[in-house]
């Protein structure tokens, strides 16, 4: 009896000591693929385990900062001074994109109405109030608008999502730079604030007249109207994984070697969405260091089998040509 | 050993208990005052810099880092005095009916699902107030009171459903179970004899109840409301999913507004900056200090007027 015990305990240790645990955290955007991604790398590989914590982008970088996880993740790029603080030199890893959707609801009308940059800007800034104005009706000469308000619902607690939609808003007029700026909570001149993408869906569902912004995934599993935006281009572009995964295919060989720390708002392609963005993962370059050498074999997994995980979930899967230059660089980096 | 201990000195066994409540009650103390010294740490750098006037403040900027905690102070305070405002009536009547009015079988069941919806969970009823209560609010509630109270600033202007005053109704369903149960305490402790001689001397059940049970329980059921006011100013979740979370200042109640509690749960997770964060922490200071002065300033009122008998 006690050497069955023994033998028992014998054989949990060994299992012990074979499984590498690895622990993340950061954004909450990516929490569905990532978890997706870990469950398939562990059929495969029985002897590493993931443990993601979805504390937000913030937090993850704070943790990264701090060492208690192997590995961060974020939506948007760490800032030079979070570089500097940190003890090792850290790499950024696109792992897939999102896209922010602008959405609305207003009984009667047709999806994928036309929205130019400036109308929305105006909309956001409270010089556009209500649903008949002529600005709208410009770009969308067949449709009947109501006499009705216009309700703005943005996202009240911190987030990735506001931080892109404000980057692009930045990037396309130069009043709202000034007056309000972009980050993870702003100032809105107008509108109500729900909480989380959920928070923001569920309003604009309930309520006639409204506009808001949540991530892709949100409009289409709660099929949402979307806005089609117009781009850099001047096209109007409906958001979809497609649309979103061209913004990045406008990147050149220069944008490749750097740092990635790039934006992808209102890209040059003629059929990009311009609300798109990389999610990362933020990798230190250690050596020597088990949990590393797994993370990178993992990343490798991801960037080439992992990305076929990403349309099901309705996440944007990067361009073969961006995959195989950071394949080449992860494999560049030592043990 | 510590047993023997205790056996051979059993006049010291009391002491020894004594001892340890002692620690344990200056524990409670010692926790409050930890935690007002690292909300005190945490706020610092906006204590300098913004002062005494972060109070009067309206702007809550994070991008120029301009931060003012009016809007929330004013948002906290007005839909915790309404929710007491709607609860309070709600929930005296409630326990008046089930302890004095129903049969004493069908009260105890009704006590019973009454003192259930404290254990809903918040996050449920902030779902709840999104999907049901804030259409309600819109459709039916908004149309009545702008044709009957439309002439004051208060009901006027658009409503969105998503507001101050759909956070207040929520707000009042949630700490009605917290009054109810307490009044109905403060109830089962007048004595019988006392309504039986109110209704001896001729009066009718309504004058009964008005002169046996409500007055002498006056300064109990001030202290229901004080513990539902509690419960009101730090809830968090389901008033910021209803609320709008708007830190701009309106006296309409159909506007959306904000609270303290819920700028802390919104910005808390990704402040984008130190200041941010320390001016978070400023805010939690103040609520701090707003509930010990209302919770301080009900006491008062019981101390005040309570019936000297």
């Amino acid at each position: 009896m006690k050497i069955i015990i023994l033998l028992g305990l014998l054989l949990s240790c060994l299992s012990l000591n074979a499984t590498v645990k690895i622990n993340g955290a950061g954004a909450t955007f990516p929490y569905p693929i990532y978890s997706k991604w870990f469950s398939e790398y562990q059929k495969e590989n029985k002897d590493v385990e993931f443990n993601y914590q979805s504390i937000g982008s913030g937090g993850g970088i704070q943790q990264l900062l701090k060492q208690t996880v192997d590995f961060g993740a974020s939506d948007a790029p760490m800032s030079d001074e979070d570089l500097k603080a940190a003890a090792k030199p850290i790499l950024h890893i696109p792992t897939v994109m999102g896209a922010v959707a602008v959405v609305y609801n207003l009984q009667g009308m047709p999806n994928n109405l036309k929205l130019s940059s400036d109308v929305l800007i105006g909309i956001l800034m409270g010089k556009i109030v209500k649903w008949n104005d002529p600005a709208l009706k410009l770009q969308n000469p067949n449709v009947n608008f109501p006499d009705k308000d216009i309700l703005v619902v943005t996202r009240a607690d911190g987030s990735g999502t506001t931080s892109v939609f404000t980057e692009y808003l930045s990037n396309v007029s130069e009043e709202w730079k000034t007056k309000v700026g972009n980050g993870k909570s702003v100032s809105w001149p107008v509108g109500i604030g729900g909480k989380g993408n959920e928070g923001v869906t569920g309003v604009v569902q309930k309520t006639q007249g409204s506009i808001g912004y949540v991530e892709l995934a949100y409009a289409i599993t709660n099929k949402l109207n979307v806005f089609a935006l117009e781009n850099s281009q001047k096209k109007f572009v409906v958001p979809s994984i497609n649309s979103t995964s061209r913004a990045a295919s406008s990147l050149t060989d220069k944008d490749y070697n750097s740092d990635l720390r790039i934006s992808i708002v209102n890209a040059k392609n003629k059929d990009a969405y311009p609300i798109s963005a990389f999610t990362y993962i933020l990798l230190p370059i250690k050596q020597g260091n088990i949990q590393n050498s797994e993370i990178k074999k993992f990343l490798l997994w991801a960037l080439t089998k992992g990305q076929k995980f990403a349309p099901e979930l309705h996440y944007a899967i990067l361009p073969k040509r961006l995959s195989e230059s950071l394949i080449k660089k992860i494999k560049l980096l030592k043990d | 050993m510590f047993y023997n201990l205790f056996c051979r000195h059993k006049c010291r066994h009391d002491e020894v208990i004594i001892l340890g409540m002692r620690i344990l009650a200056a524990t409670i103390v010692l926790l409050l005052v930890l935690l007002t010294v690292l909300l005190f740490k945490l706020a610092w750098p906006a204590i300098t810099k913004f002062g005494i006037s972060f109070l009067w403040e309206v702007r809550w900027n994070p991008i120029n880092e301009v931060f003012g905690a009016l809007a929330f102070i004013i948002g906290t305070l007005t839909t915790s005095f309404l929710a007491i405002l709607i609860s309070t009536p709600l929930s005296i009547s409630v326990s008046l009916f089930i302890s004095e009015i129903c049969p004493k079988n069908i009260g105890k069941i009704l006590g019973v699902f009454v003192e259930m919806i404290a254990a809903v969970p918040s996050i449920v009823f902030g779902l709840w107030g999104i999907f049901s209560l804030a259409p309600w609010v819109q459709d039916v509630v908004t149309p009545f009171l702008k044709n009957t109270l439309g002439f004051l600033p208060f009901f006027q202007g658009p409503s969105y459903g998503i507001g101050v005053l759909t956070a207040s109704i929520i707000l009042a369903i949630m700490i009605t179970p917290t009054i109810c149960s307490f009044c109905r305490e403060v109830f089962r402790t007048i004595p019988e004899h006392t309504k039986e001689a109110a209704l001896a001397i001729g009066s009718t059940r309504y004058e009964m109840i008005k002169i046996a049970v409500l007055r002498p329980s006056f300064s109990g059921m001030i202290g229901g409301v004080v513990l539902g006011l509690g419960r009101a100013l730090g809830e968090t979740m389901a008033v910021a999913m209803v609320i709008g979370n708007s830190p701009r200042l309106s006296l309409s109640l159909f506007a959306p507004g904000t609270t303290m509690a819920s700028v802390i749960a919104n910005e808390y997770a990704e402040a984008s900056n130190a200041m941010h964060m320390a001016s978070l922490g400023y805010v939690a200071l103040l609520l701090l200090v707003v509930t010990l002065v209302v919770n301080g300033f009900a006491r008062f009122i019981i101390w005040k007027w309570s019936p000297k008998i």
